[in-house]
């Protein structure tokens, strides 16, 4: 797979993530996981590490490997 | 349940965690007189500490400034009064669009900033629209967003402060609690302490170390609360089977509109000046990497355990104290945690996280007085370097002491405040982001969008905040119009601008677009 398929696939994980959290079909259920949790709660903690988890993806591959060298080679730096 | 509440509240209660609040205070003077000691006395590391703060402190910096008085206090009080749909509003929406800011905007204008030396937000915007308007036109205005900012800080730590001491002087105080007004007065004193001494490399410094305390307090807070309510099923239970607060668990309470417009309020990260400013202080770009893939989770840590707190507090028909939703975090530590020193180290822990915003507002505050408006209209030379970071440190006195007089006032729910500064800070994220990624953005479409961004902030402020305020007619309902958070209709106005006039108006010249253009080989 190409960096440039691998990237993109790490910012379409992005957006998955983003639509997931609007999770309208959890709007009224008042049901507690495992007897104490709130599963809207659950699940926007769940959105919540699946977040963490997707920017890991786009550090990995969708560096801008070039911004380093750019900042550094400046008129001021 | 057995709550012994009032009967607890009743007697006059030991002062006892006062002294643990006063000792963590007194840790932080120490630290003002030690930095004062140890570090560089430039004003490149007054203001950007030398561009070399590493991944651990930049993480730990931008996230102790990012949760304010709003994470802890304002997340309980709003989960206490909506549920948990708070947590969805802000927090795992936070964890999606603050990184994505950092990633998109905030490495970007690191970059930008160490090609060209920038020290502040309006320094790169008055160079990427070659205009100095656009500089006296954005500083007023950064200013008077910042100031409400200020406020959820100084009135989140009073309302902390009197809840937890409620009771302990009964012949000093009225319901013998410490007024905010003292409270307000002594975490701006010592804020302000450090802050002068250190710049933002002391904030830096003692951002990460509060925020470790904050993050580890709530922990041990969620799990003795907890505790005291029989345990996290008991507590959950009782909400649930209470008819008044059972749709706490649930989001009925919010609006499906309201849930998807708030999406635009973390936007605000990409234009707080503070932020820029810590954004600056990163020794490389790969420092921000830490930042982006941990801001989600630590979100998770701190506002998860304090919406289930607010909820519980709901569910065991405990009162919000003066029917103030900000003061029920503290009623909760004060009144269940019966040991002096745990409710002392947790008090100390919410002030943490409160102190960890303040302080970094307090250096930027000064840091754009002095560079972009005292040596900006005076000129580079005027000033040494001592001299700027005087002026640096009188202006921040200035703005304090305004601020401190504001929360006098007794200002509205500090959620609700800092909703309204968010959505402020958000309305001009286009700006930022179209000087970054568009090259037909031209100078007057900049400044159409900062215009237009502050009329519209200021009358939908008055229309829902502010006149209702001062007719005495605060409601509890959120002002939504057309079912939309009002941040839709100003972001919407604020683009429209930004896009309109510079599709109407003659392009920047090439060589100001070379500037800040990467050609990437």
């Amino acid at each position: 797979m190409g960096a440039s398929t691998q990237s993109k696939l790490a910012w379409g994980f992005v957006a998955v993530v983003a639509i997931l959290h609007f999770d309208f079909w959890l709007w009224t259920d008042k049901s507690l996981l495992f007897g104490f949790l709130p599963v809207g709660l659950g699940f926007q903690m769940l959105i919540s590490i699946l977040a963490g988890i997707a920017w890991a993806l786009v550090i990995k591959y969708a560096w801008p490997g070039w911004i380093e060298k750019w900042a550094e080679s400046g008129e001021d730096s | 349940m057995d709550l012994p509440l009032l009967p607890y509240l009743a007697q006059a209660r030991s002062a006892s965690p006062l002294w643990v609040v006063a000792g963590y205070l007194g840790l932080l003077l120490v630290f003002s007189v030690f930095s004062g000691r140890v570090l560089r006395r430039t004003s490149s590391d007054y203001f950007v500490a030398s561009r070399s703060i590493g991944p651990f402190l930049l993480l730990m910096s931008v996230f102790g400034t990012t949760m304010t008085a709003v994470a802890l206090v304002g997340s309980t009080g709003k989960a206490y009064d909506r549920g948990i749909g708070v947590y969805g509003l802000l927090a795992s929406t936070s964890g999606i669009v603050h990184s994505l800011v950092f990633f998109l905007v905030g490495i970007k204008l690191w970059a930008i900033g160490k090609r060209h030396g920038f020290v502040t937000q309006i320094q790169y915007f008055r160079s990427r629209f070659d205009s100095n308007g656009i500089g006296y036109l954005l500083f007023p205005i950064l200013v008077g967003l910042v100031i409400p900012y200020l406020l959820i800080g100084i009135v989140g730590a009073g309302a902390v402060i009197k809840g937890v001491t409620r009771g302990m002087f009964p012949d000093t105080f009225d319901a013998g609690a410490i007024p905010p007004s003292i409270t307000g007065a002594v975490v701006c004193g010592v804020v302000l302490c450090y802050v002068l001494v250190g710049g933002v490399r002391a904030a830096a410094w003692a951002n990460a170390a509060q925020t470790i305390v904050f993050m580890i307090v709530g922990v041990i807070a969620f799990i003795l609360i907890s505790d005291k309510l029989g345990g996290m099923k008991a507590a959950s239970e009782a909400v649930a089977n209470n008819e008044s607060t059972s749709e706490l668990l649930a989001r009925e309470p919010i609006g499906k509109l309201q849930f998807l417009t708030y999406l635009f309020i973390p936007l605000s990260v990409g234009m707080f000046p503070h932020l820029f400013q810590h954004w600056l202080t990163a020794r490389s770009a790969k420092t921000f990497r830490v930042t982006v893939i941990a801001h989600p989770i630590f979100i998770m840590v701190v506002w998860a355990p304090c919406v289930l707190i607010g909820i519980w507090a709901a569910g065991h028909g405990i009162t919000a104290p003066g029917g103030n939703s900000n003061a029920i975090l503290a009623k909760m530590v004060g009144t269940l945690l019966q040991s002096p020193f745990l409710t002392g180290l947790l008090t100390a822990g919410i002030l943490a996280a409160i102190m960890s915003s303040l302080d970094s507002q307090f250096v930027c505050l000064g840091t754009m007085f002095t560079h972009d408006i005292v040596v900006h209209a005076a000129g580079k030379d005027r000033f040494n370097d001592g001299q700027k970071v005087l002026l640096g440190r009188g202006f921040i006195l200035l703005v304090v002491l305004i601020t401190y007089l504001l929360s006098l006032l007794d200002p509205a729910n500090i959620f609700d405040l800092a909703v309204w500064c968010f959505s402020g800070f958000a309305s001009l994220f286009p700006l930022v982001f179209a000087s970054l990624y568009w090259r037909r953005v031209t100078r007057e479409g900049a400044i159409a969008c900062v215009l237009v961004t502050a009329i519209t902030w200021a009358i939908l402020f008055w229309i829902g905040l502010l006149g209702p305020a001062i007719a005495g007619e605060r409601s509890s309902e959120d002002f939504l119009p057309g079912g939309v958070m009002p941040v839709t209709i100003m972001f919407a106005a604020s683009t429209i601008a930004l896009v309109g006039v510079s599709l109407l108006t003659k392009p920047m010249s090439p060589k100001i677009i070379e500037k800040f253009f990467v050609v990437q080989d």
